[in-house]
C-alpha cells in the first residue's frame, strides 16, 4: 500500500484516457498518472478525493481492478457541482486526486468463507474490485454470490460483465424495481434475492454498499438468517471535505466515516442506523 | 541565585511582569494577552502591561456577557473571554492548496505553512485541556496537520491560575481546572503586589534569567494555593463525566431533544467559540482569469445545512439533530474517538449563546428522565 503523504492535501495529477458511459447519468472514468513517480495501489473498497479546479473535490470509490496497477477507474453518477463538471471531461483533460483513503473489504480476512456481495444501483462501483480480486483469487474462496438490484434494467451498471463474471465461477443475480416489456429477469428488491438463497451462515460474509435503507435490510436479514453482525460488512456514505479525519463531517457517532469507514462492520452500526437523522 | 528548574517557584514583583513580555519580544515571539476589546477580554498582540485588563472582571450568565471595574484589581480578575488558543493553531480561514493552470494541465502545490513564534500569556488551565484535546485531534492520527503542526511548534505558553469563577464555568467538574496542572512553560498566581511563578519547561525557567525574580517564602505559596481553590468554591455548574457518555448514548430519541431545538437557533455561536470544536470546510476560490485558484480551509460548524449535505439532501437536517450531533460528539463519542471529553467546562457556549442554551442543564434534564 502506499503511505499517506506527508501533506493530506497534496493532489497528484492525473489525465483522463477515457469517458465511458455505463448508465444514463453515469460515467466511468479511466485515469492515468501524469507523474511516472508515482506508484499508486488501493484496495478494493477505498476511495479517492478527486479533483477539478475551480469547481471542487469529491469523495468517489475506485471501482477498477486492485490487481491491475495500470487502470485506475472511477464510476461516477452525476448529482451536483462536481460530478456535473467531470460529466463534461474528454479524453486528455486532467483530474487531481489525492488518495486512497479509508478501510477496506476485509478480502484477505474472509479467505475460505462463502461471500455474498449484495449491490444496490450505484453501491455496484465500490464492490466491483472486491469481485475482481474475488475472481483473480476465485479458489480461495467458497461460493461468492452476487446479488445485485437497480431501479430499471437500463440502470444496471457493469451489465456486460455480468457473463464474465459467471464464467469466473461467480453466481451473479439481479433484479429491478420497476421492469420493462423485454426484462425477462426478477423484479422485486435486492432483499428479495437474499431471502431465496440458501447459506450457511456459519461460514458467510456478506458484504453490502447500496442506499443506507437498502444496506439495513440486507444486514438485518443476513443477521436474521443466522450470519454474525460481525460478519456483515457495509459502506457509508456521508459528506467528507479532507478525507482523514479533521474536517468533522463524516462523524456517524464515534465513527469517521472517511478514515474508520467507510468499510465498517454492521454491528459497528447497527444501533445507530436505526435512529431517524443520526 | 535562584534556581529556575522546572517545578520550581519564584516570586515575580509586578512591575517586573513587563520585563517578561519585553523577553519574549526580544526572543522574537509576538506576545499575545488578554485586552477589552469590543466590550469583551479578548486575546491580541501586546507590547506592554498597561493593555492588560487590569481590574475588569467579566459578569458571564447564558446568553449574557457584561465587564465591571474593580477598584486595585489584578491584571487577570477576569476568566475566559469569547477567545481560545484555537484560532492561533487553527486559524478561521487558512490555504491548504493553490492550483495554477499550466498549458493544458495544472500545478498543484500545498504551501509550506506559516510558522509564527508566538507567546500567550494568561492562558487558564480550561484552555490548555483544550489545547491538548486539540493536539489529539490535529496530531494525533495517521494524517497530521500540518498548519496546526507548524503553528504549535513556536508556540509559548504563559499560564494563570483563575482566582475567580464565572457563573458559567464547570472546570472543576470535568477535571480540567481552576489550578494548572502542566501544560504551559510557565504558570503565574497573581496576589496583591506580584506573582508567584512556576516554571513549567527549561524554556520558560531560561525566560526568566534577570527579570529580579526573588525567592518565595512558605506563606506566599500558601496563599498562592488558596487562589484556585477560591476558584474552585465559587462553580455551581457540573456535569458528571463518568455517566455523561451513556446518558446521552442511551437517550438518543428522549423528548429533550425536541424541547431544545424549540429554543436553539442553529446559530452556530457555541461551535465557533467553543476552544475544541474543529470542524472546516474548504472553498475553491478562483481568480477571474480562471488561471489560479485557491483551495480555502474555513471553520464550518455542525449546525449549518451544509456541514452534513450528500446527494440525498442533509443527514442532520433539523435543529434537533443539529443539536444532537453536537452534543453527543461534545460529551460522548469524543471520548469513544480521542479517549477524553471533548468538553472541558469553560462555560463559552453557554455565555455566547443567543438564547442562553445550557449545555449543563440540557444533559441534567437527561440525567433525571433516566432515575
Ligand atoms: C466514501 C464515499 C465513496 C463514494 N463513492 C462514490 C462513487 O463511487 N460514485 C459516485 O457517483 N458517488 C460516490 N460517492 C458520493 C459522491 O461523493 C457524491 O455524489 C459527490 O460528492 C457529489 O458531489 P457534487 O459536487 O456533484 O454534488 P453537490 O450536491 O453539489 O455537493 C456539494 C458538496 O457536498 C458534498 N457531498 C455531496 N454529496 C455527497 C455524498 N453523497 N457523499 C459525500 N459528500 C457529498 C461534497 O463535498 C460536495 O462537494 C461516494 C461518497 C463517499 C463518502
Ligand atoms: S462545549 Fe462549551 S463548555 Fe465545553 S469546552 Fe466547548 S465551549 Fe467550553
Ligand atoms: S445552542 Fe445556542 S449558540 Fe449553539 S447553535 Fe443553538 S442557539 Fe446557537
Amino acid at each position: 500500500m502506499t503511505s499517506p503523504p506527508a501533506n493530506p492535501w497534496q493532489v497528484m495529477m492525473t489525465t483522463v484516457r477515457a469517458v465511458t458511459t455505463e448508465t444514463p447519468g453515469v460515467q466511468t472514468y479511466d485515469l492515468t498518472f501524469d507523474d511516472a513517480a508515482v506508484t499508486y495501489s488501493f484496495l478494493p473498497g477505498q476511495f479517492n478525493m478527486l479533483y477539478l479546479p475551480g469547481v471542487g473535490e469529491s469523495a468517489l470509490s475506485v471501482s477498477s481492478d486492485p490487481g491491475d496497477s495500470t487502470k485506475l477507474r472511477h464510476t461516477v453518477r452525476v448529482v451536483g457541482n462536481v460530478t456535473r463538471a467531470m460529466a463534461r471531461l474528454r479524453s486528455g483533460d486532467k483530474l487531481g486526486v489525492r488518495g486512497p483513503f479509508g478501510t477496506a473489504w476485509p478480502v484477505d480476512d474472509v479467505r475460505g468463507k462463502d461471500v455474498i456481495v449484495a449491490a444496490g444501483g450505484l453501491g455496484l462501483a465500490p464492490l466491483r474490485p472486491a469481485i475482481y480480486h474475488f475472481i483473480r483469487h476465485r479458489s480461495d474462496y467458497g461460493r461468492v454470490t452476487v446479488l445485485y438490484g437497480a431501479r430499471t434494467p437500463e440502470d444496471l451498471l457493469f451489465a456486460n460483465e455480468y457473463d464474465v463474471w459467471c464464467a469466473a465461477g461467480l453466481d451473479v443475480q439481479s433484479t429491478v424495481d420497476i421492469g420493462t416489456h423485454d426484462w425477462h429477469g426478477s423484479i422485486g428488491f435486492v432483499t428479495t434475492l437474499l431471502a431465496r438463497l440458501t447459506l450457511d451462515p456459519a461460514r458467510t460474509t456478506v458484504f453490502t454498499c447500496g442506499p443506507e435503507v437498502m444496506m439495513r435490510f440486507i444486514a438485518a436479514g443476513a443477521v436474521g438468517r443466522g450470519v454474525s453482525a460481525s460478519q456483515v460488512f457495509v459502506s457509508l456514505e456521508r459528506n467528507m471535505n479532507c478525507a482523514v479525519g479533521l474536517c468533522g463531517h463524516c462523524q456517524f457517532g464515534p465513527t469517521f466515516v472517511c478514515k474508520d469507514g467507510p468499510v465498517v462492520t454492521f454491528d459497528r452500526v447497527r444501533q445507530l442506523l436505526l435512529v431517524e437523522n443520526f | 541565585m535562584i534556581g529556575s528548574v522546572p517545578g520550581a517557584n519564584l516570586w515575580l514583583p509586578k512591575p517586573a511582569l513587563q520585563g517578561l513580555i519585553d523577553r519574549l519580544r526580544e526572543l522574537g515571539y509576538e506576545v499575545v494577552g488578554p485586552r477589552v476589546a469590543d466590550g469583551a477580554v479578548t486575546l491580541g498582540e501586546i507590547t506592554s502591561l498597561a493593555e492588560l485588563p487590569a481590574g475588569v472582571q467579566d459578569e458571564q450568565e447564558p446568553g449574557r456577557y457584561r465587564l465591571k471595574v474593580i477598584e486595585s484589581g489584578g491584571y487577570f480578575d477576569h476568566v475566559v473571554g469569547p477567545h481560545s488558543l484555537k484560532p492561533f493553531l487553527f486559524p478561521p480561514r487558512t490555504t491548504v492548496l493553490q492550483v495554477l493552470r499550466v498549458r493544458d494541465s495544472w500545478e498543484a502545490h500545498s504551501p509550506e505553512p506559516p510558522r509564527p513564534k508566538r507567546a500567550v500569556i494568561g492562558v487558564r488551565s480550561c484552555d490548555l485541556h483544550a489545547l491538548a484535546i486539540q493536539d489529539r485531534v490535529f496530531l494525533g492520527s495517521t494524517h497530521r496537520d500540518p498548519e496546526y503542526a507548524a503553528r504549535r511548534e513556536g508556540l509559548f505558553l504563559v499560564a494563570v491560575n483563575c482566582g475567580r469563577s464565572a457563573a458559567t464555568c464547570f472546570c472543576v467538574s470535568m477535571d480540567t481546572g481552576p489550578a494548572v496542572t502542566g501544560g504551559a512553560d510557565l504558570i503565574l498566581t497573581e496576589l496583591p503586589d506580584g506573582f508567584v511563578v512556576r516554571v513549567g519547561t527549561e524554556a520558560g525557567g531560561s525566560t526568566l534569567a534577570g527579570l529580579g525574580c526573588q525567592e518565595c517564602s512558605p506563606t506566599v505559596l500558601a496563599e498562592a494555593e488558596l487562589v484556585p481553590k477560591r476558584a474552585a468554591a465559587q462553580q455551581t455548574r457540573r456535569i458528571n463525566p463518568a455517566t455523561v457518555h451513556d446518558t446521552l448514548m442511551n437517550n438518543l430519541q428522549h423528548p429533550r431533544w425536541d424541547d431544545v431545538a424549540k429554543r436553539c437557533l442553529s446559530c452556530a455561536n457555541c461551535t465557533m467559540v467553543c476552544p475544541t470544536c474543529f470542524c472546516s470546510t474548504v472553498n475553491e476560490v478562483t481568480d477571474l482569469t480562471g488561471e489560479q485558484t485557491t483551495r480555502e480551509r474555513v471553520w464550518e460548524s455542525c449546525f449549518n445545512e451544509e456541514h452534513s449535505w450528500t446527494g440525498s439532501g442533509a443527514v442532520h437536517p433539523t435543529t434537533k439533530s443539529r443539536y444532537r450531533q453536537w452534543l453527543t460528539h461534545k460529551l460522548a463519542t469524543w471520548i469513544d474517538q480521542f479517549g477524553s471529553s471533548g468538553c472541558v467546562g469553560c462555560g463559552r457556549c453557554i455565555t455566547w449563546c443567543p438564547v442562553g442554551i445550557d449545555l449543563t442543564e440540557e444533559v441534567a434534564a437527561m440525567e433525571g428522565e433516566r432515575k
